[in-house]
């Protein structure tokens, strides 16, 4: 079987590729970095890649709003490849300010990438946002995850807890309040909660880092294919990564890297 | 034109208002209660209103948490103060280019130009000088931004600039105007002797350029001329103080795994073999002190770019950042006039160091934050980054002549002029007033895309050399890559972020996020293609000779020419005069108390001790996903890591180690002691995580007040010794260091110096990071063992500053004895005998228990007689906070106590102690008395209070 080629989409700011890179060759797969420009002036093409993920990083200095450029930029100028890379039963993976560009592109929760609901009319497109911290400050803290068993995401199969880092200033999930969380984010869309170190999923701040309502920390389309989180899975992937090391031994791997084994592993059974 | 207003939906909170009000309260004004800040843009164009619609909705306003308007009357009105800051004519807003591209992503082309500005409404009673207060001090820096008028013109006409050569008299001058020129451009009297015979000999006055030029290459900021001076010690002339000191020891210990030391833009060693670490440390004073966030910000952009212009370019990996500044806490009617509030100084500078550092995607794993009182009106920001390159490029590149001069990066605006000369001289209460225009504008996104485009053409070997614009600007970098072959530099090529700009201004400006490279003619076009893909500008401005002549030329008019030989070597060399005499404090004579409870409470609230969370957790310590011991560790991630260990490369278990030494209480009374103290420290902490002395190198960083006085050079003189010394002896060489000299404030007539204050930063290799250890005792039951004998050294300790006295008996350091004990700890470590280990430094062996419990979330009894002395002791008070170096506190399991002490033979150690499950830290006293007892929560909490913001 031929390995399954990931694609890391680069643009000005993103600044996580490089470990994001790492996680996914140890997992298995053939990664190629790619800037945003080559797939815009297409010479490469997203429909040769199994995976796209979008790294951390502060894209376009996170100008206007966390992610938008970039998001903008994928929706208008690669929205149909976009649209259609999924179709085909490709995945993608938003990292931090990857999950930000994918709600803000409106590929999340569910793609609205070729609606004409998104932007250029009036409309109930927007359902879901990613807005500052309560806190109102940048805040890297390791938080407890708990994952939503009936969440069909692909990334998170057979995963039930998580521990890893975040490290952002607008992270925060909103749901306008005249819509509300059951009919902007369906239950099936939410993977993951952050939770205190018991997996109660209504835990306060800090455990709730950026203030996110009903405790929602990644969320996924209907598919299962399409996963964005604020949390970094790349940055545990080893024992050696987790905080407490040192007090409990070093396991071999972190609690992130079956995030990658899964996307790898549905990708080959393509 | 249209003007586009963005908030906040009102039932969205303010995060960004909210603390700019915690701000305002910061500055002494309480009666603000809420801000909500209002977006503006303005578009220079015609646009339709289904088009503006499209750029709001799609782009500028979130459609969930944000409401926009149009060409409508402003939001605001009653009940608000308003004010409204734009930024000035010409000042390039970073934001501004983002848009411009963001909307023609849209598929709007007509938008010939963008302007931003921030609208405050300001809810709460103020009064006019309030509210200036506020603009003044935190919504507008006039060099940039200015309040924004009724009807003021947005999109204004650049100025433009006509060339006219500017000469300056200098042959025919009167003593008067010599003296005038002299201050100007900061010449001594030597200096412009020199430089008047030089252009006697040529027969004509000088440009400006070429005086600038001078005055740049010369400053003690570029040259360290004071570090270089033949200096008079009693009887004794050292013939350049920095060669016979510090750079003495590196040379005969002569590692060869030291790859470059002080010549190029950080020190390099080898790490792996294939792979080389380098590393440098930068201050950036004067600037933090009138501008913190912009001046921090450019602090941790300048030190990074001299990571990228280390060897032929190394990738950075670490940052790790020590502040010094006032207390917090100190009040307002004391300030000087024209000061900043420390709080304020504090903020700003973490903003700055934050924003920036995050913004790269480089983790900031270390640091320390002190406090001082005459750190109020000169706060220190030291910067560090380390880096990681191939081993085969480490060395400094040689370009040849016929190379071309290609400026990378940022464009160049007016930003730091005469940052370099600002920064060498003393700062006054009218320094904040004028000094603006030094502080310069950062854009971390286009330093990133520098980073990422200069990586990809080191690997594919497309530049012979490459060096950072930092102080100095071009003026500095070319001037100084140039000397051995010459250059000539066409400097109407050198893109501009607007127009107006005169020749001279383009040859110094200090703009950030620049490097300058020598590119072999046939790289150039593939060099410059790899750059347009990556986003980020690269211009060819000149070509390198072999006439070692500096030739500028402005639109084909020749305006420098300076002979390589005398701007580089026809500085007279500084001669200065120094004395130092050991100062004489109280001795203290404040009873000892009975219950020590109090005072080690005491101790950990402390602004030096105190838990600096706040700060950390705003930086993005994980990021690169190499960190291996992070600043925060312990059973809830928050006690104090010693020192931090990344593990760089994903395929091999060795690890890099940064720490750090500081401790300017000592320099009080011995700065001697004060600099072998601060090696200590830094080594002990390597030592505290599972490291080794095999392979530690040191920087240095002084900062001192006015080195023209010479008790103040006296006590440099003395501390660049002990550095020689301690370093020959630890065999850990100094591979690099900086000065910032002239740290002092002028303040009602009366001359107020920083305390003398040297950053010593280490850097060590760990061959497994799998055999890291932190701090936090592990499990109850075992023993704790202090090893190191204590001695009664309580002069300069944070226990007799409590008491307000700063006392004689500095700690000493034995640095033979050291070595063997750090040496032994280390293999004992290595062996698995050691569950948990942390260095005593401020507050000894009662901040250091203490610390290790509540991280460990364990308690611990600890016994006072059993601790080893060096003499007798009779006061409990001085055992528990003694500052003795050269100790550790160490958790080993009851089973290997017997090992462990075998291992640890010949160094004086005891088991004091023992780790217990009760959550309560009891120590009992010489005659088993309970002298401290108290649940390790009320000890965390004194700790973490102070800088709960």
């Amino acid at each position: 079987m031929s390995k399954v080629r990931t694609l890391i989409l680069l643009a000005p700011g993103t600044n996580c590729d490089v470990e994001t890179e790492v996680a996914f060759q140890q997992a298995g797969a053939e990664t190629f970095s790619v800037h945003i420009g080559e797939l815009i002036r297409r010479e490469k093409r997203l429909s040769d890649y199994h995976i796209m993920v979008i790294p951390g990083g502060f894209t376009y200095g996170d100008d206007i709003s966390a992610g938008k450029v970039l998001a903008n930029e994928l929706r208008l100028k690669l929205g149909e490849d976009v649209e259609r890379f999924v179709e085909k039963g490709g995945l993608i993976l938003g990292i931090c300010n990857g999950f930000q560009v994918l709600v803000k592109a409106g590929i999340l929760p569910d793609s609205l990438l070729t609606s004409p609901l998104k932007g250029e009319e009036q409309g109930e497109g927007d359902k879901i946002t990613l807005s500052v911290n309560d806190s109102g400050r940048f805040e890297c803290r390791w938080v407890y995850l708990s994952v939503n068993q009936e969440s069909p995401c692909v990334f998170t199969k057979g995963i039930a807890h998580m521990y890893l880092p975040v490290a952002h200033g607008a992270g925060k999930v909103v749901v306008p309040r005249d819509i509300g969380l059951a009919r902007g984010l369906p239950h099936l869309n939410t993977v993951l909660y952050y939770t205190d170190e018991h997996g109660n999923t209504s835990a306060g701040y800090p455990y709730n880092p950026n203030g996110s309502v009903g405790n929602i920390a990644g969320i996924c389309d209907s598919s299962g294919r399409v996963f964005g989180l604020m949390p970094h899975p790349e940055r545990h992937i080893r024992g050696t990564q987790h905080p407490r090391w040192t007090r409990r031994g070093a396991e071999d791997y972190g609690d992130g890297f079956q995030v990658f084994l899964n996307a790898v592993e549905w990708a080959g059974n393509l | 034109m249209h003007r586009i207003e963005v908030r906040l939906k009102h039932d969205f909170p303010d995060a960004g208002g909210l603390g700019l009000v915690r701000d305002i309260h910061d500055l002494g004004i309480t009666t603000v209660s809420d801000i909500r800040v209002v977006d503006i843009y303005w578009l220079d164009a015609d646009l339709t209103s289904a088009e503006l619609e499209l750029i709001c909705r799609s782009l500028l306003a979130d459609p969930v948490t944000q409401e926009y308007q149009y060409d409508q009357d402003s939001w605001g009105g009653d009940g608000y103060h308003i004010v409204e800051v734009a930024y000035n004519a010409g000042v390039a807003d970073p934001v501004e280019a983002t848009i411009m591209k963001a909307v023609r992503d849209l598929g709007i082309e007509k938008v010939r130009a963008v302007r931003t500005a921030k609208r405050y409404l300001i809810e709460g009673q103020l009064d006019k000088r309030q509210l200036e207060v506020i603009c003044n001090r935190l919504l507008v820096n006039p060099i940039i931004q200015h309040v924004v008028e009724q009807g003021a013109v947005i999109f204004p006409e650049n100025p433009q600039y006509r060339f006219k050569l500017e000469r300056i008299d200098i042959l025919k001058s009167t003593e008067g105007e010599l003296l005038k020129i002299r201050q100007q451009f900061g010449f001594s009297d030597d200096e412009l002797r020199a430089i008047i015979d030089y252009f006697h000999r040529r027969g004509q006055d000088p440009t400006d350029v070429e005086l600038e030029t001078l005055a740049q290459t010369w400053s003690e900021h570029c040259v360290h001329k004071t570090f270089k001076g033949r200096i008079k010690f009693g009887d004794i002339t050292v013939d350049n103080l920095l060669r016979s000191t510090i750079m003495k020891a590196t040379e005969e210990l002569n590692k060869p795994w030291c790859l470059s030391v002080f010549e190029d833009n950080a020190g390099v060693i080898d790490f792996d073999g294939q792979w080389a670490l380098c590393f440098k440390v930068e201050t950036h004073n004067h600037p933090s002190a009138v501008e913190p966030y912009g001046g921090a910000a450019t602090g941790i952009g300048g030190v990074v770019r001299d990571i990228m212009g280390t060897g032929l370019g190394a990738k950075p990996i670490l940052n790790t950042d020590v502040f010094c500044f006032g207390p917090p806490d100190f009040p307002y009617d004391r300030l000087p006039r024209g000061v900043l509030h420390p709080r304020r100084i504090f903020k700003g500078v973490r903003a700055g160091v934050a924003d920036y550092g995050n913004r790269l995607g480089i983790p900031t794993l270390n640091g320390a934050v002190l406090f001082d009182e005459r750190y109020v009106a000169n706060p220190l920001v030291f910067c560090g980054t380390v880096g990681l390159l191939p081993r085969k490029i480490s060395q400094m590149g040689q370009q040849s002549s016929g190379d071309l001069v290609v400026l990378a990066g940022g464009k160049t605006g007016r930003d730091g002029i005469h940052g370099v000369t600002f920064a060498s001289e003393q700062l006054t209460e009218e320094s904040t007033a004028v000094s603006y225009s030094s502080v310069q504008i950062g854009d971390p996104i286009v330093e990133k895309k520098l980073i990422d485009a200069l990586l990809q053409a080191r690997d594919r070997g497309l530049y012979s050399r490459i060096t950072d614009c930092g102080g100095g600007g071009l003026s500095s970098a070319v001037g100084e890559m140039a000397e051995d072959t010459g250059v000539r530099v066409y400097l109407e090529k050198v893109p501009l972020k607007y127009a107006g700009l005169s020749y001279s201004e383009i040859w110094i400006s200090e703009s950030q996020e620049r490097m300058a490279l020598a590119v072999p003619p046939n790289c150039v076009e593939e060099l410059l293609t790899i750059f347009a893909n990556n986003d980020v500008e690269a211009t060819v401005i000149g070509e390198f000779t072999n006439d070692r002549r500096l030739q500028l030329f402005y639109q084909g008019n020749p305006v420098c020419d300076l002979n390589m030989e005398f701007l580089h070597h026809g500085r007279p060399q500084l001669t200065a005069e120094t004395v130092w005499e050991k100062p004489w404090h109280d001795e203290p004579d404040f009873a000892p108390p009975q219950d020590l409870t109090k005072s080690l409470l005491n101790v950990l609230g402390a602004w030096d001790v105190c838990s600096k969370e706040w700060v950390i957790r705003q930086y993005d310590h994980e990021v690169q996903g190499g960190s291996v011991l992070k600043p925060l560790v312990g059973k809830n991630n928050d006690g104090p890591g010693d020192a931090a260990i990344i593990k760089p490369l994903p395929d091999s278990k060795k690890g890099v180690i940064v720490s750090n030494g500081i401790n300017p209480k000592y320099g009080e009374i011995d700065p001697y002691w004060m600099a072998a103290s601060a090696i200590d420290e830094a080594l002990r902490q390597i030592i505290a995580v599972g490291g080794n002395l095999k392979r530690v190198a040191l920087l240095d960083n002084f900062c001192w007040g006015n080195t023209s006085r010479p008790d103040m050079l006296g006590a440099l003189v003395q501390a660049a010794q002990a550095c020689h010394d301690m370093a020959v002896v630890f065999e850990t060489p100094f591979i690099s260091g900086k000065d910032s000299l002239n740290n002092e404030f002028q303040f009602e007539g009366k001359v107020i110096s920083v305390p003398h204050t040297l950053l010593i930063s280490a850097i060590g290799v760990m061959e497994d990071v799998s055999r890291a250890i932190s701090m936090d005792f592990k499990q109850a039951g075992d023993l704790i063992y202090l090893v190191g004998t204590t001695s009664s050294e309580m002069g300069g300790s944070e226990y007799f500053r409590l008491n307000a006295f700063i006392g004689n008996t500095v700690p000493e350091v034995n640095p033979h004895e050291a070595k063997e004990l750090m040496n032994k700890l280390s293999e004992a470590t290595e062996k698995g005998l050691v569950k948990a280990c942390h260095d005593l430094s401020e507050g000894g062996l009662g901040d250091a228990v203490a610390e290790m419990a509540f991280a460990g979330g364990l308690g611990a009894i600890v016994h006072l007689k059993s601790v080893p002395l060096e003499e007798s002791i009779d006061r409990e008070d001085f055992i528990l906070f003694s500052e003795s170096n050269t100790r550790f506190l160490v958790e080993v399991a009851p089973g290997n106590g017997a090992e462990f002490e075998k291992m640890m033979e010949g160094i004086k150690l005891a088991a004091i102690g023992q780790v217990t499950d009760a959550e309560t830290l009891e120590i009992y006293g010489l005659n088993g008395r309970k002298v401290v007892d108290t649940s390790i929560h009320e000890l965390k909490d004194a700790w973490q209070r102070p800088i709960r913001w």
